[in-house]
């Protein structure tokens, strides 16, 4: 029986992510070009429309596919896994010249309140780092931020790569409740929270940004592939708005 | 009016068989926990695998219908009652109208389904009925159901007499597979599973997990020995599915399930076949399973097989139910 358990092809691993999905695995790694190059397979998938995908989950440096097996009406050859059959399809995608340079990504500007009120583990970042409160908001807004990926919550954008000055790990211990709309930095990358949830990321600040809307067609604000800049507001700001 | 919740359970949800098309938006699928007893519901009343169905966990709700229609319980055994009369599970039920549905105690299983031949009257949210409680979205208002929601049928086939002056009349046909307990669940090995010690092999292999109470609809935790890497790796944040059986820091596991996210950063070291997910679904806390590995073509091949079931039980329940409704002219006759 024909079965691989993981296969390599081109520079990618791919593996099955259980029965019903495909993983494709560039590296265990944070990089620009790899992101650019998922982010590419994610739109020419998207373009194909293939009518057994499902589903795509595009992340740092891979990329999931779901597929319903039993739209793939003719198994053939027989003697193959789904997975396989799947893959044959795909494959061509796989091989294509990678042209990441043509996709231009949307620029999105988020106000964001640096407050202590807000900034609930700002004071600590100063202290363990060594530099100043100010110091953390300049270097918080002065860099444009790629959007990674989207994932753990709806709408919630992995952003990077932080200034490693400011760079930290998660909290030892988790919140209970995050504030929606609250922006965290863990390790070189920086969130923002759409809902009040458990999070263990190091709170810098609050935005009034709606970052997940259910009423609109499209509910997430931050998308894959989008260039992001922060910029200081006000308490007042931040309240009125 | 239609149906209204007298006394809402523990978590009773919307659900179809998941949203799909907006996990890159970090949405994740959600639907039914128990998908095979929620498509036999479904199959067993002619209807759309993907029809909403309300799932509901023990204690249970109590519903009053306020119109007459068929409905089929699917799933776990929570012993169901219509006016205190003992009905069965897996078999469509004509009910008359003013009838109040209650579960008496839980016998079997974990999750049941209620499937009403009338679609409840609500709005899909991103293609889906099912509901998201994070983003409060889907289902019915994005939350669970509470006492006092009334719940009215959309289209309108005309379900009166089928149960004649009783409260409840059985149709005559059920069915034949419904979700087996069994304690041996078979998965695929994951992308990380070479990551495991031999040791840690032979002890995944070998254990008898517990399912832990912290346990709900986004993931099941396991309690066992240790399972090992052979070295410690940061693994980025990558795709999930449903089934995914994930290694914790700590060595302990963790099963995804229905409300799982849609990345996450620890080793997959396999994957629950989707045929097997019905069973693991109606595990509650402190029952045991083992995990035991199958090829990737088995676990096609019996997702296929337990899918051509269903495909020929709705097909087969579709043609009586709409005999049964064309002859309704006839009061009390089918």
């Amino acid at each position: 029986m024909a079965y691989f358990h993981k296969m390599n092809l081109n520079e990618l691993t791919i593996s099955p992510l259980g029965d019903s999905a495909i993983l494709l695995n560039f590296e265990n790694k944070i990089d620009e070009t790899l992101n650019r190059k998922v982010l590419r397979l994610f739109h020419e998938l998207q373009k194909k429309s293939f009518p057994f995908v499902k589903d795509i989950v595009p992340a740092y440096s891979s990329l999931v596919i779901f597929y319903d097996l039993l739209i793939i009406k003719n198994k053939s050859p027989v003697n193959k896994t789904y997975l396989e059959i799947v893959t044959d399809q795909i494959k061509n995608i796989l091989f294509e010249d990678i042209e990441i340079s043509s996709l231009s990504s949307r620029k999105i500007k988020i106000p964001v309140c640096y407050s202590e009120k807000y900034a609930l583990d700002i004071n600590d970042i100063s202290k363990e780092k060594k530099i100043s409160v100010d110091e953390i908001i300049h270097l918080h807004t002065a860099k444009k931020y790629r959007v990674y990926m989207i994932g753990f919550l709806p709408g919630f954008a992995y952003m990077g790569e932080v200034d490693e000055r400011i760079a930290m790990p998660r909290r030892a211990q988790p919140r209970t409740i995050v504030e929606a709309g609250s922006i965290g930095i863990a390790g070189r990358q920086t969130g923002i929270y759409p809902f009040d949830s458990p999070g263990g990321w190091q709170i810098i600040g609050k935005t009034p940004q709606k970052i997940f809307d259910k009423e609109k067609n499209d509910p997430v604000l931050l998308q894959l592939g989008d260039e992001i800049e922060f910029y200081s507001i006000t308490e007042d700001e931040l309240t009125n708005n | 009016m239609s149906l209204q919740i007298i006394k809402s359970g523990l978590l009773d949800t919307i659900q179809d068989q998941g949203r799909y098309g907006y996990q890159h938006l970090g949405i994740n699928p959600g639907g039914a926990m128990d998908r095979f007893s929620s498509q036999s519901g479904n199959a067993l009343l002619g209807k759309d695998f993907n029809s909403p169905v309300i799932e509901i966990h023990f204690p249970a709700p109590i519903i009053l219908f306020q119109k007459e229609t068929i409905i089929c319980i699917t799933g776990a055994d929570f012993s169901p009652t219509i006016n205190h009369k003992k009905i069965l599970n897996n078999q469509p039920i004509a009910i008359n109208e003013n009838t109040v549905l209650q579960f008496e105690k839980m016998l079997s299983g974990a999750r049941c389904c209620i499937t009403i031949l009338h679609d409840p009257d609500l709005d899909k949210w991103l293609n889906s009925y099912s509901t998201n409680l994070v983003a409060g979205a889907g289902g019915f208002k994005g939350r669970a159901l509470k006492k006092g929601d009334i719940l009215n049928f959309k289209n309108n086939f005309d379900c009166k007499y089928l149960a004649a002056e009783k409260d409840f009349e059985l149709l005559p046909w059920k069915a034949s597979e419904t979700f087996t307990s069994k304690k041996e669940i078979r998965f695929i090995k994951g992308s990380e599973w070479d990551w495991l010690t031999d040791d840690a092999i032979k002890i995944f292999a070998e254990s008898n997990y517990k399912i832990l109470n912290n346990s709900n609809r986004m993931g099941y935790r396991l309690q066992g020995d240790a399972l090992k890497v052979k070295e410690e790796i940061q693994l980025i944040s990558s795709g999930l599915t449903f089934g995914t059986i994930q290694l914790l820091p700590d060595g302990q596991l963790i099963v995804l399930m229905a409300d799982h996210q849609t990345t996450g950063g620890y080793p997959r070291i396999g994957h629950v076949i989707s045929a097997d997910l019905s069973m693991l679904a109606q595990c509650n806390p402190g029952n045991e399973i083992k995990f035991s590995s199958v090829e990737l073509a088995i676990a096609e091949q019996e997702l296929i097989q337990q899918q051509r079931g269903l495909q020929q039980m709705q097909t087969a329940s579709k043609f009586k139910i709409e005999k049964l409704l064309s002859n309704i002219s006839t009061p009390g006759g089918f």
